[in-house]
């Protein structure tokens, strides 16, 4: 490489002997010519052919009949009207829901862990945040089918140790209404790890000299906490919220190997991503599973653009 | 010279093989096969499913590879709960196993949709005999008077019971001609005696169908799932009701574990640890018993009759894909799986009851202590064929959905059941 400043894109930093700094650096960010296109292209090919292309399908094939071994027919907005009129649709979106606000709980939990584990002085930080982290590095379907045995009515370990207290528990994911909050429990559970390590390290970008400012003020740690720590990790959390909310708009594998699709209450807890799942396979019907993903994707961007709107009101720019 | 024939016939063969792909739909005709078997050189595949099969699947290509040394067959084992999903898909896109097996709920499906080859040409060529085979099997794989399947091997029900439980209850042991009454209150008083002991009458997989339970119970009870025609639906009859009716009984007396309790702990488990007294299940759990800590206490007798003895016999098949690109070495292949040499090895290391007639003697085996001969007796003499139809899913969903209500006791057995009917049969009606 030489210091030539003819050659399209070659040495950004170093600067052209006898010329100018800043007609230099503006000429940097226009005349690159096609080389941020060859850098980005596999990339974008990548998410053009895996993403972008498949979602034009399903929105396509949203609007045909499939018979039972292929071959579509166009059928115009028939998958749609039926999905509105779908009786299941409602409670599908309902558990939905369900889980979703009480998965989103992790977030708010792990900012308090994350806070305890980051205590100065706290002895075997590392092996918390081992033990923390290990859910989110295990396999869902693995972790779901222990879990199953933990809750397992009759000869589970939560009911022996709900009866040590005097508690008697249920068949907690063969109960309409609790199997969805065992399943929603779980997925909390699976997601503390990631939380506590984001916001660790959010944590640990707080400016120490803040905290020692506000004691020399006379703040307690709690009120620390509220007006320095809340604000400072603010954008953590945002990203965190939007993640969980997308990943709970999701449900799927867990009520799969959880709960199980020959349980006689997956008809309560079915999730919207179930029911495509059930209208695509099982049924075979996969134009009208295209038009519940196409929902969904809407369902899921109206729900991140409202995130991203709110976020103004609260979220500080550091 | 003789070489030369052989390789004059290995490319005749394979010429036919590739107008057979050409033509599609495989046509009624069996391919030409090469003298000589060493000259059939192609690579297939199989698929099965479940986890007892590979061992066996493994020693039958072995075998074969015998004979025909150079076609080589990749055994694809799928999970049960995927098999279905991944072959329609592949079905789809005509890339399913060139050899799979088929089972009766989604046969006509395939059968009625060109996704099989039809096995006429090797029946018409001696190569395969369908009178070695149960009747109600080789029927079950007939569609519309043309044979697409080989059954290998079939399976009835029976009801497996632990005589270490009877004996402390001090309940006398089922004999051959129980009733359902009778069996009913065995049950009952299995559970008045050892409920303290967490100890059930009897468990059996309701949440997974109807074949080890209410099937066979509303055949006995004189009714049908599904009209012999497979057009109409049987659930609104009173007898059905009398056949459901016995499960939604024993689990309001306590005698059989509930659903949430059957969905947390599956039967077999439930039967295996010793909570249960009594387990009706089908002939393929035998091996399971044979290797679980009660094997020893394990016993097993007929159904209990009620206006007449029956048991639902169902069995699975081989068949060829309509879109195999090797049809002459799918067929050898096939012909090779309708054997009885390939019947006594799956029999042997699968503990299946293998579908050649005269092959049963090793199942007989499995379950040392067990008249095991009393699922063979089912099938000579009372079995009623799995209730099938074109479209079999369409109207089984509606079991999942709707029957869980009668046995928990939500909603009357006959309500439930003339809603089952009536779903049943506007599904039947689209077919």
């Amino acid at each position: 490489m030489t210091a030539s400043t003819t050659a399209p894109g070659a040495g950004i930093a170093i600067p052209a002997p006898g010329r100018p700094a800043r007609p230099r650096r503006k000429k940097a960010h226009t005349g690159h010519g096609a080389w941020p296109l060859l850098f980005v292209g596999p990339l974008a090919f990548g998410i053009a052919v895996f993403y972008l292309w498949p979602i034009v399908r399903t929105a396509y094939f949203s609007f045909t009949e499939w018979g039972v071994f292929g071959g579509s027919t166009w059928v115009g907005l028939e998958n749609y009207q039926r999905l509105l009129a779908d009786p299941e649709l409602g409670r599908a979106a309902l558990n939905t829901l369900i889980y979703t606000g009480v998965v989103v709980l992790g977030v708010p939990i792990g900012l308090v862990l994350a806070a305890l584990l980051n205590r100065p002085g706290l002895r075997g930080a590392t092996l918390y945040r081992t033990l923390f982290f290990l859910p989110y590095v295990a396999m869902p379907v693995a972790v779901a089918q222990v879990w199953k045995i933990i809750y397992n009515g009759d000869y589970g370990v939560l009911n022996w140790a709900l009866g040590l207290i005097g508690i008697e528990g249920t068949y907690w994911v063969s109960t309409p209404g609790w199997s969805l909050i065992a399943t929603a429990v779980l997925g909390l559970w699976l997601s503390l790890g990631f939380n506590i390590i984001i916001l660790s390290a959010a944590l640990r970008n707080v400016p120490r000299d803040l905290y020692e400012a506000a004691a020399l003020d006379g703040a307690s740690p709690m009120r620390q906490f509220r007006s320095i720590t809340i604000p400072m990790v603010g954008r953590s959390v945002f990203f965190l919220t939007v993640v969980t909310v997308i990943a709970g708009l999701q449900l799927f594998d867990l009520l799969y190997t959880l709960v199980g699709t020959a349980n006689p209450v997956m008809r309560d807890t079915k999730s919207l991503v179930y029911l495509f799942w059930e209208a695509s396979f099982p049924d075979n019907e996969k134009g009208y599973g295209a038009a519940i993903a196409i929902a969904i994707l809407v369902i899921t961007a109206c729900v991140t653009a409202v995130q991203f709107l709110l976020q103004r009101k609260w979220v500080h720019d550091v | 010279m003789k070489k030369h024939l052989a390789v004059l016939s290995a490319v005749v063969a394979a010429t036919v093989a590739l107008a057979g792909c050409g033509g599609g739909s495989g046509g009624d005709s069996a391919a030409a096969q090469p003298a000589n078997p060493a000259d059939l050189k192609a690579e297939i595949s199989y698929g099965v499913w479940g986890e007892n099969i590979a061992g066996a699947a493994q020693q039958i290509v072995a075998d074969f590879n015998k004979t025909y040394p150079n076609v080589k067959v990749n055994v694809q084992v799928t999970p049960y709960k995927e098999y279905w999903t991944k072959l329609q898909t592949q079905a789809g896109s005509k890339t399913t196993p060139d050899v799979f097996w088929m089972n009766g709920p989604n046969f006509q499906l395939y059968a009625a949709n060109k996704k099989l080859a039809p096995i006429t040409g090797l029946v018409d060529g001696k190569k395969i005999d369908p009178a070695n085979y149960p009747k109600a099997l080789d029927t079950l794989y007939t569609y519309e008077g043309v044979r697409y399947g080989v059954p290998k091997d079939y399976d009835t029900i029976a009801v497996f019971y632990n005589k270490k439980l009877f004996a402390e209850a001090g309940v006398a042991e089922p004999k051959s001609d129980w009733t359902v009454e009778q069996f009913v209150q065995a049950a009952k008083d299995i559970r008045a005696k050892l409920k303290a002991k967490d100890v059930f009458g009897v468990t059996a997989a309701l949440v997974d169908g109807g074949q080890q339970t209410y099937y066979d119970t509303i055949a006995a009870a004189g009714g049908e799932v599904i009209s012999a025609d497979g057009k109409k639906s049987g659930f609104d009859t009173p007898q059905a009701v009398r056949g459901l009716q016995v499960w939604a009984d024993l689990i309001a007396a306590d005698a059989m574990p509930s659903l949430a309790q059957d969905a947390d702990t599956p039967a077999l488990s439930r039967f295996t640890s010793g909570r249960a007294a009594m387990f009706w299940t089908g002939s393929w759990d035998t091996k399971l018993l044979a290797e679980s800590p009660i094997a020893a206490d394990v016993a097993v007798a007929p159904l209990p009759r009620d206006k007449r003895q029956a048991t639902v016999i169902h069995g699975l098949a081989n068949v060829i894909s309509a879109d195999t690109k090797n049809k002459a070495a799918s067929e050898a292949f096939l012909t090779y799986l309708a054997s009885q040499e390939a019947a006594v090895t799956l029999a042997k290391l699968s503990g299946v009851i293998s579908a050649y007639e005269g092959t049963q003697e090793s199942f007989l085996k499995v379950l040392p202590g067990a008249d095991l001969k009393v699922f063979l007796d089912g099938a000579e003499n009372y079995a009623v064929p799995y209730p099938v139809s074109k479209n079999s899913a369409a109207w089984g969903k509606f079991e999942v959905d709707l029957l869980p209500d009668a046995f928990s006791g939500a909603k009357p057995v006959g309500e439930v059941a003339k809603a089952m009917a009536e779903a049943m049969n506007k599904a039947l009606e689209k077919e």
